[in-house]
């Protein structure tokens, strides 16, 4: 580690989300993947009491198909002094908003846009596999040259490695990681924009879900949706200003660790850690004075569950090895030590690569969620894992 | 199944025979070529071809390098003997008529048998040349050509066919011989080829279809190495050349002391199973399911995704030891796999 002194982001506290929008999430939109686009960016924009011509910035994936300059030309944005993308699949979610809120405490921008949108289960289906890959010799085909010729062609494949590895080494069951999907499912239920409302599931369904890649069952793995979500970040000062009140960006955190691969970071001394979380973990602490302690609630990234207990162990939430009793302790149930994926998860309320989860953070501390957490000061939202990814803390304005 | 591809095993043995019929067939007195060797044909050659040689248009330069005058580029010995446009012409429309051409060499017969079997499409495949002396301006060349063998059947990437090695002895106005040329063709029937099969491997178990292959691995400078050793039943891991650490999957360099250099060890293929999935869902073709997959953790210390062979997935426990086997998955693919190490 680097002797540094303590990490100061001077986008932390100064920095917020002041509109989401989204579409309807289906398994089959019926229109382009631009127009959902478009639409999320739209209600977002008359969400925060905003127009067109107020945005400047724009963020997205790498893996989005909608390029920037399609969706300002589609909704009359103008002039843009700053366009990013990020890469890694779902581990862009909440680095979308880290790069909007450094392009304004910097004042590249004002007004800056995240978005994703795909029609993810009617169109190109990630569930799928690689099977159809062309292998151009570069870095990134060359990467999987030694899971694809295995078998080894689904993120739930990739995932499942870990998974057993962690069952082995820390003494969790399967059914631990079914209380994740049954929590997930039990918030979708009473979320009307979820896919699964009112279709909770119980342990015992967990279990008699057939196998996807041992030891994962089908009830471990996330849905595939269609829809868009779209989010504006813009100076805490000027939110203030606009329709809603302000969430805070308390912090927000890019983070590879050593030895990163793409979901198959299975080289490092052990396989029971995601050191990327970790990365993000600790620059979220540092940079928002805030400890595990001062969370009341999080949106923990679930394309599949194990790696929601990884992710409790990363930031804190437990020790290493422990997460298991902290979900048997029904903690991320409402009313638990950490209510989470209080809109559903990916699993239970849409599968929008992480976006949708940092629009249930919002609302969340503008205290308008369907499962609403009492009290609610601040709250923890993750992105994709496995992967480079990132992370927020989320705040009410004091 | 069209009329034209044989029907039963005894057809295929009967219309073997029958190109089998055509190996050591000559033609009778060799063909004189229309033109003498001359200078314009070999300028309007060397141009087509961006040759630059001066041997092939300067006499002195020719005479430079030890050649008794202007010669004729070798790979122009064809040239000098081809029928010419109107032959050629007759001999495609006698083909496409069913009739015998005036004219036609035992050669040419065969195509047309090979036609008749429904190998209609032709590919050149390589062309040896001998020669005994360089072909000089003034040459008159005749040529006899036979056949000298028509394999069996054989599945290549373009398709079903056979591979037929014809040989030209090239002589000149004197009967002394010049050059020979052996020149291999295939002829095959369209569309059973693996590329519009989508690279077929032996059929799945209880089906007809071939079964499509497994996923390629991209190759490049870093990796490739892997691959090649595996078809040499060899399980490398990269090592440092500079500091002898071994590291997997490959890199270009060295990420503990910076060295570009790097060097193989040929693993002892023992290992461990340090994690391991079954997969189920989804099922590609190009797989048996379900199917064990591990991440092995060799003795030599370094980790690899290999399957598992040999083992019932129930069988499967994180720590049991195994051992390599190699495994052609197909035609060009080798991967190590993992099995239960002996007792
Ligand atoms: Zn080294």
């Amino acid at each position: 580690m680097s002797a540094r002194s303590a990490r100061r982001h001077t986008f932390a506290g100064t920095t917020a989300i002041a509109g989401i929008g989204a579409t309807e999430f289906s398994k089959d939109s019926g229109r382009s993947e631009l127009r959902l686009a478009t639409e999320a960016v739209a209600a977002a924009l008359d969400d925060a009491g905003l127009t067109a011509a107020d945005v400047d910035g724009m963020v997205t994936f790498s893996a989005d198909t909608n390029p920037e300059i399609e969706v300002a030309r589609t909704l009359g944005i103008g002039d843009l002094t700053f366009f990013s993308r990020i890469h890694y699949g779902g581990g862009a979610a909440c680095a979308t908003v880290h790069q909007a809120a450094m392009a304004v405490a910097t004042g590249v921008a004002d007004v800056v846009v995240c978005y994703r949108a795909f029609n993810e289960r009617s169109g190109h289906r990630f569930g799928t596999g690689v099977q159809g890959r062309p292998p151009v010799p570069n870095a990134e085909n060359a990467s999987f040259a030694w899971y694809a010729p295995e078998g080894l062609l689904t993120p739930a494949s990739w995932v499942a490695m870990f998974a057993q590895r962690y069952l082995h080494a820390t003494g969790a069951t399967s059914e631990d990681f079914g209380r994740v999907a049954v929590a997930d499912r039990a918030h979708a239920a009473t979320n009307p924009r979820a896919w699964f409302y009112e279709k909770p599931i119980t342990l015992e369904d967990h279990q008699a879900s057939r196998w996807i890649v041992e030891p994962l069952h089908l009830l471990d793995c996330c849905q595939e949706s269609d829809g868009g979500q779209a989010l504006i970040v813009t100076s805490l000062e000027r939110a203030r200003d606009l329709a809603q009140a302000p969430a805070v960006i308390n912090a927000a955190a890019q983070g590879a660790g050593a030895q990163q691969d793409m979901m198959t970071s299975y080289y490092r001394d052990d396989m029971t850690h995601l050191p990327e979380m970790g990365v993000v973990a600790r620059q979220l602490w540092e940079t928002s004075g805030l400890a595990p302690a001062d969370i009341q609630g999080a949106i923990l990234y679930d394309h599949f569950t194990p790696f929601v207990l990884y992710q409790l162990e990363e930031l804190g939430f437990c020790q290493w090895g422990e997460a298991k009793e902290f979900v048997r302790d029904g903690n991320l149930l409402m009313g638990g030590l950490l209510p989470t994926n209080t809109h559903g998860g990916q699993l239970g309320e849409a599968y929008i690569h992480g976006t949708n989860g940092i629009a249930e953070g919002v609302r969340q501390v503008r205290t308008t969620a369907v499962n609403q957490i009492s009290g609610l000061e601040h709250i923890v939202v993750t992105a994709g894992t496995g992967v480079p990814t990132s992370g927020l803390i989320l705040g009410v304005d004091r | 199944m069209s009329a034209a591809e044989p029907a039963t095993e005894v057809d295929d043995e009967k219309f073997l025979a029958r190109l089998k019929a055509f190996e050591g067939r000559t033609v009778g007195a060799p063909t004189e070529g229309p033109d003498a060797v001359n200078q314009a044909m070999i300028r309007h050659w060397v141009e087509a071809m961006g040759d630059e040689n001066p041997v092939y248009v300067d006499e002195q330069a020719a005479r430079a390098n030890g050649f008794p005058g202007i010669i004729a580029p070798p790979t122009m010995l064809q040239a000098w003997i081809m029928r010419g446009y109107k032959a050629t012409a007759e001999l495609a429309e006698a083909r496409a008529e069913g009739r015998r051409a005036v004219g036609a060499s035992p050669a040419d017969d065969l195509m047309h048998v090979l036609d008749e079997g429904g190998f209609t499409s032709v590919v050149a495949t390589n062309c040896e040349q001998e020669y005994r002396r360089s072909v000089v301006l003034g040459d008159r060349l005749s040529v006899s050509s036979s056949i000298e063998s028509v394999s069996t059947e054989k599945q290549t990437g373009l398709g079903i066919g056979h591979f037929i090695t014809t040989v030209l002895a090239f002589t000149d106005a004197a009967g002394e011989p010049v050059a020979t040329m052996r020149f291999r063709i295939l002829k095959f029937r369209p569309g059973t080829g693996k590329s519009t099969a989508a690279l077929s491997g032996p059929p799945t178990a209880g089906s007809e279809e071939p079964r499509p292959l497994r996923p390629r691995p991209a190759l490049t400078h870093d990796n490739a190495f892997f691959f090649d050793g595996a078809r040499q039943q060899k399980l490398l891991v990269q090592r440092c050349a500079s500091c002898g650490i071994l590291r997997h999957p490959p890199r270009p360099a060295c990420a503990v002391c910076r060295s570009f250099e790097w060097d193989t060890l040929e693993a002892s293929g023992r290992g461990t199973v340090y994690s391991y999935v079954v997969v189920h869902h989804p099922q590609v073709a190009a797989f048996d399911y379900p199917l064990p997959v591990a991440v092995v953790e060799l003795e030599e210390g370094t980790r690899l995704v290999a399957d598992l062979v040999g083992i019932e997935p129930d069988a499967v426990e994180i720590g049991m030891p195994v051992v390599v086997t190699f495994v052609a998955v197909d035609d060009e693919l080798t991967l190590p796999m993992f099995g239960p190490a002996p007792a």
